[in-house]
């Protein structure tokens, strides 16, 4: 637990963790964070900064301001394109990646808030779950379809049995304009029979 | 989005030295999932941005010794759906099932969903919360049907405010000077007076810190979402519904708030009064939904929000007794 | 062209015809869409995808008034804006303009990032004075009270005529008096459908450069070959300087076929600072801008016989196509199904709105929507199934095609269970408060094949190559090219590249109608048919053979059922010399063809669950039968008919432009409100494609509309049925549906 929690005078003096595993989990997901240094936590950054990003595996150098979102630091400093600008507020889940594994808008997420994280987009996930897009025909325009990729990598990740519900009801974050739903649960069940 | 400074504080103590006590000056960001949407249509522009999900005391969530669940309020809402003991709080589990998106689920954080700017399409497309006359005149169809008098017409935005306020949780707010309050939710969402006023009563320079889930020996607690499809889009009606009942099954205690229906999460006492004393039927659960609507003013394109949040109100107290709701 | 003797017609419709089903190796088989994995993986380039080196970012001020007069503009703070280059103001909206709808472009802010292009457009004053406006399209009083209503045509038929004596008006009410007095069944009815937006998933948009005096447009199109001289025109330059290049679009359903006064602008821009611009639209610009289909709203009465067939239909209908009036034609009304004596007449209503755009077969689903309605409201007052109802009315059916349309309701109801399902209107079963129900409509559409040509280039070492100014907008274009060039070759459709999506190449037209399958399948045709025909020339001198006996396939070109008699494929080619062989065929639009046809059919079933308790419906099962001829690649065929359904469904129960009564404003113009149906909300959707030997004897007709034509109809049907309650008006919200029992 970090001193900051133990300094506020909250509920640490009846803190007694039942949940210890959950907590020990939770703890190593963010272990991350407490390694930076105290100085950090008082930093004010305005105006443009070179960061570090972690994508795909390699550490990427980008010049972003504080309000440039991580679409946008894929899209015009990394050439990475495939996740997609289609929704001011994340409603259509074009612009889904992979940060520390979970499925999250990059165009809804400040890129200066990803420094220390990992980020996975549709160009590093290998092509098992892509061709399986093509061989159900899970895809028209294609817009829509790197973002349904990430999405299904992410939820075939939490539910690598999905049976036929679960997959109806697990991918509603993604909007698909010409329509390829049908197909798209053609293409996730396939990957779930496939094993 | 306007340009604006960036920090991204480690501790809770951090995080409230960089607000500013001007309202609008500084944001604070979690999940981004309302937040940023709002920056870029430029409805928001904040000078500063104080990003809090690096500071680790809001990431844990934790089961305490007297069985209370404390979640921090940069926890996700993914990660609250997988914590092993939220057995007896479906009320909240059923409300971030009903978001329908892994995506929203996975960024949106507990903090940022109670803290969401309402859904209001007039003020989302830039032209003021607080304008009753456009309202009034305008397409209401998702606005109000209660607690709409003044002139907030809008509809609270948290789809889990309802279900909390249900269950007697609690929020943790910090401010300057080591400054700590403890408050029920109840007393969280109010209604503004003034555009510089927000819909909770967290002041600009305070920091909601945690939410505290009283311990419960049963799950008999339920939220139910009218939701016109599958996908993400708020619900047209919600309800939340707890109650504790005898060895008969006659209900002692209860408390039913609904969502969807006001400016902040509507608890009705009406409801309430028609359950306690009685078990848990169809009859009584209708019953109880009428009382709760019954209060109702709706607007000139809302008449119909009154029954389907009746029909929320009958399927929560439903689904929290154990029983068939019906419907989809 | 140096090796063809241009040899042409060897009979009268020309040496051009399609393999039988049995000989077809390539054509009527499932394919690969050829481009699926660079879409599926991100690495598939679109316009808003293409970044050029020191572009600027342009974002565009909208007007926030329905109805205004821009007093004037200051850009001084825009200007001042850290990162901003260029503040341009669009012709229309200098001082003293009228802009007519919310969301019209005003000025646009051209900068180093898409930051401080959002905060520049922020920065711009505008001087608004705010005028009157009106936006209620359904309300034709309210519209008839603001003068904003015009005459929108209309047309009586009637089987008797009225003597020479009659005053014509008075003699059609008499007799259409007359018919409904005789008619045993008479119903009246008010059907409407609210208009709904494209809402491509890429918004409208381009990026330009200038080189010296030649614009390179990367532009968001359905319409490749013709966008250049949209560019050239406006730009005062000749189409030959403009490039335009599309290989990938993400969405257009009828809504891209210019570059749009924003892509001109974006070139101006570009020319004035000498960068290359990006000018895309946002997400509430694209939903208030980039397209939308008129809505309609129709009373209508209407008299049967006593076997249900409609003798006499009399319907007044009107809508919205915006700021021009105009709105569903009335000649699409009564749709498909029109008894001998009707008189039609349609009221345009002019509102602040922007002008719609074409929709996915244009003016047919909402006809089909505010019209098959009464035909089932018709069988529900005889108490009979809507199915025979149908089936009865087929001999008013408009377009010779009574036969396929029972044939396709036979397969139809099969598929769906109709005849075990089916119950009378709201006489279902009730499984708590869920209620279920059956509907039907049919459809038609032309899909004529649009003008195309294409070069094949055959090297000498034996690629293939294909260069059409066509373009795939998601329908598999690719595909079909690659898979007809193979299929007359003998080769494999990896031994093809499918060049296409430049304006340099080869004239196609415009991807609008259902006209490109139809369009590519005869230019590639008949370009690789006549090259094959040089190329047999060249093995039959080489192997003493005549080359009317030659046949290509399997990769050889030999002697017709003797494999050994011939030349591998690389060999062949090798007999060419140095000089690739390169031949140009087309077809224009209208001719007369063996390869194409026009005119489809297709009928359509949906199977909804309602929760009378919360008025929400949702679909069970859809079933989707279509004929479109020949079908190249079912697969891709397929798919289209599952998007244009799925649209439908979304059309049906979730979406529709809001303009705000009192406003104009359009509330709805981002994703999170301008709700569309998700992957959950579809149902069970099953298609059969109608393809007896009759029909693919036709050739090949496009089907990309079509089966977006019946589905709000089908669903308005199923509702219907189950709740025993019309609901009026698409889509039927669950606030619809409640309000429909409340006064039923």
């Amino acid at each position: 637990m970090s001193a900051s929690y133990e300094k506020t005078d909250g509920f640490n003096r009846r803190a007694f963790l039942k949940g210890s595993g959950a907590v020990a989990a939770a703890a190593s997901l963010h272990q991350q964070a407490s390694e930076v240094s105290a100085a950090d936590s008082k930093e004010v950054v305005s105006g443009s900064k070179k960061i570090t990003l972690n994508v795909n595996g390699e550490d990427v150098s980008v010049e972003v301001e504080p309000r440039t979102t991580l679409l946008e630091a894929l899209r015009y400093q990394l050439d990475l394109t495939g996740a997609k600008p289609v929704s001011m507020d994340g409603s259509s889940g074009a612009s889904t990646v992979l940060i520390n594994g979970k499925p999250k808008m990059a165009s809804t997420t400040l890129a200066i808030a990803c420094r220390r994280k990992e980020i996975t987009t549709v160009e590093g996930l290998g092509t098992d779950i892509p061709k399986a897009f093509v061989e159900a025909d899970a895809q028209q325009c294609g817009f829509c379809t790197p973002g349904f990729v990430v999405a299904v990598s992410a939820f075939l990740d939490k539910n690598p049995d999905a049976s036929n519900d679960e997959i109806r009801n697990g991918l509603n974050g993604n909007i698909c304009r010409c329509g390829t739903y049908s197909n798209v649960i053609d293409a996730v069940t396939n990957v779930v029979k496939g094993g | 989005m306007k340009a604006f400074e960036y920090t991204e504080p480690r501790t809770e103590s951090d995080a409230v030295a960089l607000l500013s006590e001007q309202p609008g000056h500084t944001e604070i960001l979690a999940g981004g999932t309302d937040l940023v949407g709002l920056m870029k249509k430029m409805i928001i522009k904040p000078e500063r941005v104080v990003n809090i999900m690096e500071i680790q005391s809001l990431q844990n969530i934790e089961q305490l010794e007297d069985g209370s669940v404390v979640i921090g309020a940069a926890v996700t809402l993914d990660e609250i759906l997988a914590f092993p003991y939220m057995e007896n709080y479906p009320a909240v589990t059923d409300a971030i099932l009903g978001i329908n998106s892994m995506q929203l689920q996975s960024q949106g954080t507990i903090g940022g969903e109670i803290c969401q700017r309402p859904r209001c399409w007039f003020f989302r497309n830039g032209t003021g919360l607080l304008d009753d006359k456009q309202v009034v005149e305008g397409d209401n169809r998702y606005h109000a049907i209660l607690g709409n008098t003044g002139a907030a017409k809008y509809v609270s935005g948290s789809r889990i405010g309802p279900a909390l306020i249900a269950l007697g949780a609690q929020v943790r707010l910090v401010g300057p000077n080591d400054q700590e309050q403890i408050i029920p939710v109840a007393e969280f969402f109010r209604t503004p007076r003034s555009e510089h006023h927000r819909e909770t009563v967290l002041d600009s320079n305070q920091l909601l810190t945690h939410l505290i889930l009283p311990a419960k020996q049963s799950a008999t607690n339920a939220t139910y979402e009218v939701r016109h499809g599958a996908g993400p889009e708020y619900p047209l009606a919600a309800a939340a519904a707890e109650l504790e009942m005898d060895a008969n099954g006659i209900v002692r205690k209860a408390s039913v708030v609904m969502g969807q229906v006001a400016p902040t999460p509507w608890v009705s006492a009406e409801a309430v009064q028609v359950l306690v004393g009685k078990p848990v039927t169809p009859e009584v659960a209708e019953a109880a939904g009428r009382a709760a609507v019954a209060p109702a003013t709706p607007l000139s394109q809302n008449e119909y929000k009154v029954q389907m949040s009746m029909v929320a109100v009958k399927r929560a107290i439903l689904r929290a007794a154990g029983l068939e709701t019906g419907g989809f | 062209m140096a090796q063809v003797e241009d040899k042409q017609a060897q009979g009268p419709q020309g040496p051009y015809s399609w393999p039988s089903r049995k000989d077809s190796k390539v054509i009527g088989k499932n394919h690969e869409r050829m481009d699926g994995i660079e879409k599926s993986t991100g690495a598939a380039k679109y316009t808003y995808d293409v970044n050029l080196k020191n572009q600027l970012i342009a974002k565009a001020l909208g007007s926030p008034h329905a109805h205004c007069r821009i007093n004037g503009i200051d850009t001084t703070a825009a200007e001042k804006v850290p990162g901003v280059v260029d503040v341009h103001i669009l012709p229309h909206a200098e001082a003293g303009s009228e802009i007519k709808w919310q969301g019209e472009l005003l000025a646009i802010v051209s900068a180093e990032s898409e930051g401080a292009a959002a905060e520049g457009v922020d920065a711009l004053k505008v001087d608004y004075e705010v005028l009157e406006s009106f936006t209620s399209d359904s309300d034709l009083k309210g519209a008839e009270e603001a003068g904003v209503t015009a005459r929108g045509g209309g047309k009586v038929e009637t089987v008797n005529e009225p003597g020479d004596d009659d005053d014509e008006d008075e003699w059609v009410d008499a007799e259409i008096e007359r018919l409904f007095k005789e008619s045993k069944h008479v119903v009246e009815g008010y059907y409407g459908i609210d208009a709904i937006t494209h809402c491509c998933l890429e918004p409208h948009g381009s990026t330009v450069a200038w080189e010296g005096d030649k614009l390179k447009a990367y532009l968001s199109t359905q319409n490749v070959s013709g966008t250049d001289e949209g560019f050239a025109n406006d730009l005062e330059i000749s189409a030959d300087s403009v490039d335009v290049e599309c290989t990938y679009i993400g969405g257009g359903f009828g809504s891209k076929f210019a570059p749009d006064y924003w892509g001109i602008a974006a070139a101006r821009i570009s020319k004035r600072t000498g960068r290359p611009v990006k000018l895309m639209l946002s997400r509430d610009q694209e939903l208030k801008l980039g397209g939308n289909r008129p809505s309609g709203y129709l009373q209508v009465k209407l008299g049967a016989n006593a076997d249900g067939v409609v003798q006499v239909w009399d319907s007044h209908h009107w809508g919205t196509s915006g700021v021009s009036g105009s709105g569903v034609s009335h000649t699409v009304v009564p749709y498909v199904l029109v008894p001998p004596n009707y008189r039609r007449k349609a009221t345009a209503v002019r509102t602040n709105l922007v002008r719609a755009r074409a929709w996915r077969a244009p003016n047919h689903p909402q006809a089909c929507a505010i019209t098959q309605t009464a035909i089932d409201d018709l069988a529900a007052t005889m108490g009979k199934d809507s199915y025979d109802v149908f089936m009865a009315n087929l001999v008013n059916a408009n377009n010779e095609k009574a036969d396929v349309y029972a044939e396709e309701m036979k397969i139809g109801a099969k598929l769906i269970d109709w005849k075990a399902k089916w119950h009378p209107h709201g006489k279902g079963e009730r499984n708590g408060s869920i209620v279920e129900g059956l509907g039907m409509a049919l459809h038609t559409w032309g899909g004529v094949a649009n003008t195309s040509e294409c070069t094949v280039k055959i090297h000498p070492d034996g690629g293939v190559s294909s260069f059409c100014g066509t373009q795939d907008i998601g329908s598999g274009t690719k595909t079909v090219c690659a898979m007809v060039l193979a299929e007359t070759l003998g080769l494999s459709t990896n031994q093809v590249t499918v060049n296409y999506g430049s304006s340099t190449y080869p004239f196609s037209g415009a991807s609008g109608g259902s006209t490109t399958v139809g369009a590519v399948s005869e230019s590639h045709r008949r370009a690789a048919t006549d090259a094959l025909t040089v190329l047999k020339g060249k093995v039959a001198e080489k192997i003493g053979a005549d080359a009317g006996t030659l046949v290509a396939s399997d990769g050889r070109i030999h002697v017709a059922g003797n494999k050994d008699k011939g030349l591998g494929w690389k060999e062949a080619c090798g007999l060419l010399g140095l000089k690739p062989l390169e031949i140009t065929r087309g077809h224009t639009r209208g001719d007369a063809s063996p390869l194409s046809n026009s005119g489809v059919g297709g009928v359509q079933m949906a199977h909804v669950c309602v929760d009378l308790d919360t008025g929400v419906v949702k679909m069970k099962e859809f079933v989707a039968v279509q004929d479109q001829g020949l079908v190249i690649n079912p697969v891709t065929c397929k798919s289209q008919i599952y998007g244009a359904v799925i649209m439908g469904i979304a059309a049906a129960l979730y979406e529709q432009r809001i303009a705000d009564p009192a406003t104009g404003a359009l509330l709805n113009a981002e994703l999170a409100d301008y709700q569309l149906a998700r992957l959950g909300d579809i149902g069970d959707i099953k298609i059969e494609l109608y393809e007896p030997e009759s029909e693919r004897q036709r050739g090949v007709i496009g089907n990309g509309e079509p089966p977006a034509i019946s589905p709000v109809a089908a669903i308005s049907n199923a509702v219907a049925n189950a709740i025993g309650a019309r609901v009026s008006t698409a889509p039927y919200t669950p606030q619809r549906v409640l309000e429909a029992l409340k006064n039923a």
